[in-house]
């Protein structure tokens, strides 16, 4: 192969930037993370299932798969919603809002975590005003739902918005002209061409919530079998020095999220296929 | 989309934009999401931070505990910033300007550090370099401490920033192409300079860009270094983990006031990024603006 490629490396460079790269990524992410396959081997099978599917373990994926399913949904929608607003209409302080929709990207989870935790608990600003109508936001699963929903905010719209910006507007025009109403034109024209994005947005919403930790464990209150998230467990096993417990837990999150990660690529190809263009 | 239009101009638009009672719920719904999911919480921070008075503020401010936190936190970022920057140009050089076969798998596992949970992050450093890890019984002989120490910090932080830079230049420097470098380099400049005057202006808004978003992560990764740190006040505590243990203590002025700079420091990268979007988007109308270079 080196004999096809040969007239596009002009440039100089190659082998120290590859190598440099290569040995960097083995000794920072590919060597850890094989330590934590290898750390698994030394249990048995019996000792890996029994670690992964205990009672308190099982209850913990289905708060954290369920939560971040019921937060990526809510993110799909109102993603959908602030990327239209900001790509289609004008209103005042529309710059400001289009840079706040990063916060969550820049504003550090644990902070996140306090500042929504005072804002629902009992006593604070919007939870004082739900404690009599009988909702409570904080310290129960409802709080670990609105924590993802603000963490995963950003990846919706962020993907999304570019797409719209260079939807064509001939083709809603066409469509107008062939005597579709808008709201027919949205969901024949304008929908399918920003569904992979959007796919794309909840894919990634949803595998960022699935691993976070810093903003959830502040607001969930953090009640075994109740409002427990996974990668809690792994710190409570940690804590217990159960080494090799706390592992387990961690290559089934590990695989999930590779699974996940290959998902997303699968989609953005299938992005770059339907836009033809690169994104 | 222009504010003032002619009415033949507003019949055009008819057929692509929403009655104006649509926009307006529209916008109505998502200002108030967006107020309920980002403004309020960022208002809560300073109003927390303050809520006993500015005196009260600084007190806390000042505690030795807090001081040492932000520097570890300086620390960390000013060397897992860096080590990320030269790995995302080598990579993003490596990987935009040449063929090989992987490629796209390299690309894959560049990204991977964004899909593993913070915890997870973690827990492979106390894996490999814990007491009960690979480099455990080597380390405690030499008396090298890495985990519950401020190496495993700057090691967890490098993790967790890992893929930002390089994320941010390989796309930019694939859509560049290689021309101007060939040219460079058929004119006879080092590899060197072909970079340094060539390719570096060419990507230096992306650079920007990646940095301090990386750095924004570095200074406010929380779950990965919480585990690898030990929460040993005035020596392993950042100031995300030492908000957590001011939180945990009830102290919620003090906790808050060291989360409002974290907070302060999220909104500059906003602006600086806002910034560099801007700066970048006139560029490219500058460049589109001049007459094209050949016939």
């Amino acid at each position: 192969m080196s004999h096809m490629f040969r007239p596009t490396r002009v440039l100089p460079g190659f082998n120290i930037t590859l190598g440099f790269t290569l040995t960097y990524l083995s000794l920072i992410v590919l060597i850890p993370l094989s330590a934590l396959l290898f750390k698994t081997f030394t249990l048995t099978w019996d000792q890996f299932v029994a670690a992964v599917t205990g009672p308190r373990v099982m209850a913990s994926y289905r708060l954290t798969f369920g939560a971040s399913l019921i937060a990526a949904l809510v993110n799909v929608v109102f993603g959908l919603l602030v990327a239209w607003v900001l790509v289609r209409y004008n209103f005042f302080g529309k710059k400001v809002i289009d840079a706040l929709v990063d916060l969550p990207f820049a504003l550090p989870t644990a902070v996140a975590g306090i500042s929504l935790t005072a804002l629902l608990a009992g006593n604070g600003w919007v939870g004082q005003y739900l404690e009599p109508l009988g909702i409570q936001l904080a310290f129960n699963p409802n709080g670990v739902v609105i924590a993802l929903i603000f963490i995963g905010l950003p990846f919706v719209v962020r993907t999304v918005q570019p797409v719209l910006e260079d939807a064509e507007k001939e083709l809603e025009e066409a469509a107008t002209c062939l005597g579709a109403t808008r709201w027919q034109t949205f969901t024949r024209v304008i929908f399918p061409s920003i569904a992979p994005a959007l796919l794309t947005g909840f894919a990634m919403a949803f595998a960022r919530a699935i691993g976070e930790y810093g903003s959830v464990i502040f607001i969930a209150g953090n009640m075994p079998m109740v409002s427990e998230i996974t990668p809690l467990i792994i710190i409570g096993k940690l804590e217990q020095y159960d080494y090799a417990g706390a592992t387990a837990v961690a290559v089934v999150m590990l695989v999930i999220s590779f699974v996940l990660l290959l998902v997303i690529n699968a989609l953005q190809a299938w992005q770059r296929r339907r836009t033809g263009a690169p994104a | 989309m222009s504010t003032t239009m002619n009415p033949s101009q507003r019949r055009a638009q008819a057929g692509t934009t929403e009655p104006a009672w649509v926009r307006y719920s529209l916008i109505g719904v998502a200002l108030t999401f967006m107020f309920f999911f980002l403004i309020l919480p960022l208002a809560a921070v300073f109003t927390e931070a303050l809520r006993k008075g500015f005196d009260a503020y600084w007190v806390a401010l000042q505690e030795p505990d807090a001081w040492s936190a932000i520097r570890l936190t300086f620390i960390t970022a000013l060397i897992a910033v860096p080590l990320n920057l030269v790995f995302g140009v080598a990579a993003a050089w490596a990987i935009a300007k040449y063929e090989f076969t992987g490629k796209a798998f390299l690309t894959t596992l560049v990204d991977l550090p964004f899909s593993v949970s913070p915890v997870v992050a973690g827990l492979i450093y106390v894996l490999m370099f814990g007491a009960q890890g690979w480099f455990g019984p080597w380390l405690q002989e030499h008396d090298i401490k890495i985990i519950f120490a401020v190496p495993g910090i700057v090691l967890a932080t490098v993790f967790v920033t890992f893929p930002f830079i390089a994320r941010e230049l390989i796309p930019l420097m694939q859509a560049q192409g290689n021309d101007e470098e060939q040219a460079a380099i058929v004119l006879g400049a080092t590899g060197w300079q072909t970079f340094w005057y060539v390719t570096l202006p060419n990507i230096k808004w992306g650079l920007i860009y990646g940095v301090i978003l990386c750095n924004a992560r570095a200074m406010g990764e929380f779950g990965a270094v919480s585990v690898v740190s030990g929460h040993i006040r005035g020596q392993t505590n950042t100031m995300p983990l030492h908000v957590e243990i001011l939180y945990n203590e009830y102290q919620s002025v003090a906790a808050f006031a060291v989360a409002s700079l974290l907070a302060l420091l999220a909104l500059v990268t906003l602006a600086i990024k806002s910034t560099v979007e801007w700066r970048h988007a006139c560029e490219l109308k500058a460049t589109a603006d001049l007459p094209p270079e050949r016939p």
